[in-house]
């Protein structure tokens, strides 16, 4: 897959958090990564940005009614 | 019965083994006779005492309990040959397709096996059963088509499943023995890789060998008045297996032929079958002698009138009520008219004590007959009593602290009333009851909205709580008042209507009393401080001294005009629905923030009846000259119409000399009827607005519209002057013949005429053409509502279903009943829509009256 679909205007921002950024989400929703939405590996754009399974994703969106929203989703393998 | 008290700590599914099902008989069932000469049940037949009691009186043999504490006891049968069981045929086919034909092992090595038992068991732990599930089925599907097995190598046939129950090996059939055999060889390890505890399942116990008999309990027979009984459909079934399932045993004992044999255990096979499920696919369903077809256990099981839908979660309850509704604009909005006929009927408990005990034994002597009186007495150990002639006396002397009594409902006692369908939480309301005479319940226009009811035949439901913690939710949490602001965009759901919005629009706009009658229209709709007027009265100042003193608003009108209230006065603009009106009243939305919702409801109760008490000063009513047009308009708008009918005529032409412009996108014929359209649309338009400005302001129709009471100028324009394009599914009307809609036009006419124009009005009339095509349009909407109401209903089932347990957390996400994360902030801005307006919290209002301007 290429790096051209992140430029997609209809693609949100993914970025892969780092251990202790993706330990204060966990933290701050009291949540285990089980309870997170979840993404797959073989997502297009997972695969682009190389994540590795569990390694939490931040999609900074668009929103309509409060300019961008943060959403977080693990990856997985199934 | 004895009933046990335990925790739950896990669950395990697995299939009856032939040991487990003789161990939890107490019959074996041989014969398929039912009842001896005498009536009695036969030992060991389908109805065997030892299976249970049905018939009151008798004790069951097996534990000794009555009727209804007996919960019955299984028995069981031995079939003569093997039979498939219809449910479990898939996983069948999965174990014969999985293992070895030979050797009985699973198509793995055992080094592969252990490598996917351990990545099963790992994907268990972290991701749960349905994920182990799904990969089960992979490792199913990756073993379907291999060719040698890893073990004995020996080489692999395709199995197949000829539906509905018959297994071949290649081209050969295999029978259920030699499944069961074949079965019997898989080692314990092998079945665990196919999502089996082999503890609770073994795979050949997929093969019946015993079937269980359910007890009587569950098939109990009836006794019909002739005295003759009739049986339940479960053991007409049960008697066929049995009866076949004899003359297999006498026929295979006697060594029978063959075919005869074959054909014996096929009849067993269907009658086993059908007992399962009588509706599967290609096996005819088995019938009663009528011709009915008998009901079995997927079907007691299944669909909406199964056991799940309709008995376990279907509810019914008691004190309740229900009959038609009818409007009453004279009662509150938060109460609800209840036929006296209902109230001897519907019961409130309450409590005796010190302070209520002559209040309540009035009830009492009262009785069951007479209202407000009382139909049971409750004894402190919970003995009830009825209240009749001749227990009164008893029972009223008897009473004194602890007892219960339940007393008739009466004005004031809170009622929770619906109607359905419940789509919305406003379609369960909490009201005050108010006792009327007549048979219907009775309830105040303005709250038809919230329930989405009118009065053409519709009829409600009405519950009464009966526990003080019920009613203090009720009161608390579910009357009209709560309801006011809608959670779907937050703005107020119940407002004016109809003639009360045209009655504050009239008022506000032009009408003018004297000091009398203003008085009396302000005490007739119970305001009570009435300020002093002139000898002239405005109808805006009687609109604002219904307001508080210090109510401040500004806002729009329906046509963009400025409305201003200082200090609760109306200083300019008139009221109109985009202020009092459903789901737009921003008047009534500001006093609901500024007031609360007990005074917004006060409030908008007198508005709502101040429109219409003040339309009783003047008059309202409209009749076929309000429609009339004058010469010179009626000759503008003919002109109008020639001159589209012309354009499009000059249109068809340009098409017919091929020097349309085509649209991009489009073919030349869609740029045509596009083009038609749009010209045809444009002229209605255009008589609507001539029509609309020579109207006369005291026009009722005019008023209707303009207040936002109801209908619009496209209404009037279809009365006055012409209906307009009739369209099926967005385009023009094109059916019927070969090129044409109707036989008196020309082949290829594309006229507006030929394709639906309807340029007559309703008042004019139109004429039979312009009428075929107005029926044409009217049963293709009454078709498409007819179809899409049960397919929007079922849509909306599946989706409130999907969402029942999601709900927004004390950190503003949302999450499911697992707690699992779905939004991460409530709608990306975790604004309650319900404090909103219109979903959006308009900040620069805010800071205006803040900073006070």
């Amino acid at each position: 897959m290429e790096e051209i679909i992140l430029k997609h205007r209809f693609l949100p921002k993914h970025e892969i958090l780092s251990e202790e950024e993706a330990e204060k989400i966990l933290k701050k929703y009291n949540v285990s990564k089980r309870q997170l939405p979840k993404i797959r590996l073989k997502d297009p754009v997972i695969k682009v940005i190389g994540a590795k399974e569990g390694d939490l994703i931040k999609i900074t969106r668009k929103s309509p009614t409060s300019k961008e929203s943060p959403y977080y989703r693990v990856v997985v393998d199934e | 019965m004895e009933h046990v008290y335990k925790n739950i700590n896990s669950i395990s599914f697995g299939f009856f083994s032939p040991k487990l099902i003789k161990k939890m008989s107490s019959v074996k069932v041989v014969t398929p006779e039912l009842y001896d000469k005498e009536g009695y049940p036969v030992d060991g037949g389908l109805m065997d005492i030892r299976l249970g009691v049905i018939d009151p009186g008798l004790r069951c043999k097996t534990c000794g309990s009555k009727l209804k504490e007996c919960p019955g006891h299984f028995g069981y049968i031995e079939l003569a040959r093997p039979i498939i069981h219809i449910q479990y045929t898939k996983t069948i086919l999965d174990f014969l397709r999985s293992t070895c034909k030979d050797c009985g092992r699973i198509l793995l090595s055992d080094e592969e096996l252990k490598l996917k038992l351990d990545s099963l068991k790992d994907i268990e732990k972290r991701y749960g059963l349905f994920f182990k599930r799904k990969k089960i089925k992979e490792i199913i599907n990756s073993l379907k088509n291999l060719k040698k097995c890893p073990h004995c190598k020996a080489k692999q046939v395709n199995v197949k499943l000829e539906r509905p129950l018959t297994f071949f090996e290649g081209d050969k059939k295999l029978s259920p023995i030699e499944i069961k055999t074949k079965f019997e060889k898989i080692p314990d390890e092998d079945t665990e890789i196919l999502g089996l505890n082999p503890k609770y399942a073994r795979p050949e116990w997929l093969i019946l060998t015993l079937l269980p008999i359910p007890p009587v309990t569950m098939r109990p027979s009836i006794t019909l008045d002739t005295g003759e009984r009739s049986e339940d459909d479960l053991t007409h079934k049960l008697g066929d297996i049995v009866r076949i399932n004899q003359r297999l045993f006498e026929n295979i004992n006697a060594g029978a032929p063959e075919v005869i044999v074959d054909d014996l255990w096929d009849l067993l096979q269907y009658h086993v079958t059908t007992y399962f499920d009588n509706t599967v696919a290609q096996i005819p369903p088995a019938r009663h002698r009528s011709g009915q077809a008998l009901k079995t256990l997927t079907e007691r099981v299944k669909s909406k009138e199964g056991r799940f839908r309709y008995n376990l979660a279907g509810k019914r309850v008691n004190f309740a009520a229900r009959t038609v509704i009818s409007p009453d604009p004279e009662i509150k909005f938060n109460e609800v008219g209840v036929p006296k006929a209902i109230a001897y009927e519907l019961t409130v408990p309450e409590r005796v004590t010190e302070w209520n005990l002559e209040r309540l034994k009035e009830f009492v002597k009262r009785g069951p007959k007479k209202y407000p009186g009382c139909n049971y007495v409750i004894r402190p150990d919970g003995k009830k009593k009825k209240i009749t002639d001749e227990t009164k006396e008893q029972l009223l002397e008897e009473l004194q602290l602890g007892y219960v009594i339940e007393r008739h409902i009466i004005n004031n006692d809170i009622a929770i009333f619906n109607r359905q369908p419940s789509l919305h939480r406003m379609s369960i309301m909490a009201h005050k009851i108010k006792i009327l005479p007549y048979k219907s319940f009775r309830l105040n226009p303005a709250v038809c909205t919230p329930y989405a009811g009118d009065f053409d035949g519709d009829e409600m439901n009405l519950h009464i709580p009966q526990t003080e913690e019920a009613r203090a939710e009720a009161e608390v949490l579910m009357q009209v008042q709560t309801q006011l602001i809608t959670p779907k965009n937050g703005t107020n759901i119940i407002g004016c209507l109809e003639d009360s919005v045209s009655g504050n629009y009239l008022l506000t706009k032009s009408m003018v009393f004297n000091k009398d009658e203003a008085v009396q229209l302000l005490f007739s709709i119970g305001v009570k401080k009435i300020p002093n007027f002139n000898n002239v009265v405005e109808g805006k100042e009687i609109f604002s001294s219904v307001l508080p003193g210090d109510f401040e608003y500004i806002g729009k009108t329906k046509d963009n005009d400025d409305v201003i209230i200082k200090k609760g006065k109306l200083i300019k603009g008139y009221i109109d629905g985009a202020s009092i009106g459903e789901e737009r009243g921003n008047l009534i939305r500001k006093l609901h923030r500024d007031y609360g919702e007990d005074v917004a409801l006060d409030l908008l109760s007198k508005l709502f009846r101040l429109g219409i008490k003040a339309l009783f000063y003047k008059g309202f009513s409209t009749s076929l000259k309000d429609i009339d047009l004058k010469q010179d308009i009626l000759i503008r708008i003919r002109k109008l119409l020639k001159d589209s009918e012309d354009g499009v005529d000059e249109l068809i032409k340009t098409y017919n000399a091929k020097k349309l412009e085509i649209l991009p996108g489009k073919t030349a014929e869609e740029s045509l009827e596009l083009l038609i359209l749009q010209t045809l649309n444009k002229v209605r338009n255009k008589i609507g607005e001539i029509i609309g400005e020579s109207l006369n302001e005291e026009n009722p129709l005019r008023i209707m519209f303009h207040s936002g009471a109801k209908g619009s100028i496209l209404n009037l324009t279809m009365m006055a002057s012409s209906v307009g394009q009739q369209a099926l599914r967005g385009k023009r009307i094109r059916h019927g013949y070969d090129g044409r809609t109707l036989s008196l036009f020309k082949k290829g006419d594309l006229s507006p005429r030929s394709r639906g124009f309807i340029s007559s009005g309703f008042k004019k009339g139109i004429d039979p053409v312009e009428f075929f095509f107005g029926s044409m349009t009217g049963r293709d909407s009454l078709m498409d509502m007819a179809l899409r109401t049960p397919k929007s209903g079922y849509l909306y089932r599946r989706l409130a279903n999907a969402l029942q347990d999601l709900k927004v957390e004390y950190d503003y996400t949302v999450r499911d009943a697992n707690k699992t994360v779905i939004q991460f902030k409530y709608g990306e801005d975790s604004i309650d829509v319900s404090k909103s307006e219109k979903g959006t919290i308009d900040i620069r209002n805010l800071i205006r009256e803040v900073i006070g301007k």
